[in-house]
């Protein structure tokens, strides 16, 4: 069973964004709305401060708080474990946005644009406008891609634009159940862990951050 | 540790909550104290009508709201407007039929345990999903509800009741209170003990309304607080640091 899940190696990411500015591209997301983008953490107390980048997002969970509030049906997951938001059955509530542990689900309720008048990149999307958005894993370039015989991870035509965009090669994609995949390789080499297991939502974001003893 | 406070829940979302579970608690109150009053349940019923009109204001595709309705299976907001569904012809049939407002507090009952549960879910908040916000949210409606029911009887079984519901709720505040320590929640917690409580009881023998508007107003902040101040995402945290270079 396919299961589609992302990593980031916290080792090599320099926190630079351009992944952020690739997901708003690729998805044209309105001003302030970032689906991916890395956070910069301090952690520790002064002296002892310490400097990481967090690429964070939706993280498909295997056991979505936002599926399970969503009053309207709007939130699903599919089989193979993206969650997706239907945007004609959404109402708007943002009860996923408060439900969801990681602030990966945005609301606009007007059209708004980076300049006054919608450039060509910013395609007027009133499908948008009044409902929960967020990381969709880029799931129509997987769809494609997979339509097409390529595998989602490997070939650049589909993987979500984040992946693909990453200069330090800190974010990968791939098929978390296939022990053969690319990322299923990394988690056996490297330690990880997943932000907040402790809630019980099984994030599909993996962080790298050290070799396997 | 990066923490947020929610915005997409304002003083809207609040009001559902102050109001529903007035509503509620009042519509529970009437069936309890067996209070004959055709205003008492038109008042309960507007209440809540009031608070789902306040979340309509707020969502953002106001045409689609009946799509609240298609996840029973799994969302406290779906289940909480087929509460609304029941409560609003039970509380109108309880006014032409007597027998009809036990049925109709069954309702109300269900409605308001929905409402706390819909904080429950909320995983991301640790004021939220608090176990103990359940006890709260309901205990605070009975308390707004018997407040309110004190307008209109001043009969020995509801005053036992109040006196019952505002002790119910200030247990449940030290024991919510404990788990989810929230400094944003201190002033309104303490006029919940000393004016909703303390003050509450201690006017119950003497002046009725009174004591219920203090268990009211005092419940109703809470409440807000609550929703709009108290709702801090936990925010983003690292168990480990990444590992660079030579170690």
């Amino acid at each position: 069973m396919t299961r589609w899940a992302m990593v980031a190696d916290l080792r090599r990411c320099v926190g630079c964004q351009t992944c952020t500015a690739a997901c708003k591209q690729a998805n044209a997301t309105p001003p302030g709305v970032q689906w991916r983008r890395v956070i910069d953490l301090e952690v520790g107390e002064y002296p002892n401060v310490k400097r990481a980048f967090v690429p964070v997002g939706c993280m498909h969970c295997d056991d979505p708080p936002c599926m399970h509030v969503c009053p309207s049906t709007a939130t699903r997951k599919r089989a193979d474990g993206i969650v997706t938001v239907d945007y004609d059955l959404c109402i708007g509530c943002a009860y996923c946005a408060v439900a969801c542990p990681y602030q990966a689900r945005f609301k606009v309720d007007r059209q708004e644009f980076a300049f006054e008048t919608a450039m060509p990149s910013e395609p007027r999307d009133e499908k948008r406008i009044g409902v929960a958005t967020k990381c969709t894993f880029c799931v129509d370039r997987i769809d494609a891609g997979l339509a097409k015989g390529l595998k989602p991870g490997i070939d650049p035509e589909a993987t979500p634009a984040c992946v693909n965009s990453c200069i330090a090669g800190a974010l990968h994609f791939g098929d978390v159940d296939d022990p053969a995949s690319n990322i299923a390789e990394l988690l056996a080499e490297n330690q990880f862990f997943r932000m907040h297991e402790e809630l019980g939502t099984g994030p599909n974001l993996y962080y790298l951050w050290d070799k396997a003893p | 540790m990066m923490r947020w406070l929610q915005r997409h829940w304002d003083a809207r979302a609040a009001a559902n909550f102050v109001l529903g579970g007035a509503g509620s608690g009042l519509l529970i109150c009437v069936a309890l104290a067996d209070i004959r009053d055709v205003s008492a349940v038109a008042l309960a019923l507007a209440l809540v009508a009031l608070g789902l009109g306040a979340v309509w204001l707020e969502i953002g595709r106001k045409l689609r709201a009946l799509h609240v309705l298609f996840n029973p299976f799994t969302s406290w907001m779906t289940r909480e407007s087929y509460a609304a569904l029941l409560l609003f012809p039970l509380g109108v049939a309880s006014i032409y039929v007597p027998a009809a407002a036990t049925l109709a507090a069954a309702a109300a009952a269900l409605f308001l345990y929905c409402q706390a549960r819909i904080l429950r879910a909320s995983k991301g908040i640790p004021a939220w999903r608090a176990p103990e916000v359940v006890p709260l949210v309901v205990l605070t409606g009975l308390a707004e509800g018997a407040g309110l029911a004190l307008f209109f009887s001043e009969s020995t079984v509801l005053q036992a009741a109040f006196a019952i519901a505002v002790v119910a709720r200030y247990l449940a505040w030290r024991r919510y209170r404990a788990a989810a320590p929230s400094a944003v929640l201190e002033a309104p917690g303490k006029a919940l003990v000393w004016v909703g409580t303390v003050g509450a009881l201690a006017l119950l023998p003497f002046m009725l309304p009174l004591a219920g508007v203090a268990a009211l107003v005092t419940g109703g902040w809470l409440k807000l607080a609550l929703v709009t101040r108290a709702s801090i995402n936990q925010g983003f945290a690292l168990p480990h640091l990444p590992v660079r270079g030579a170690r």
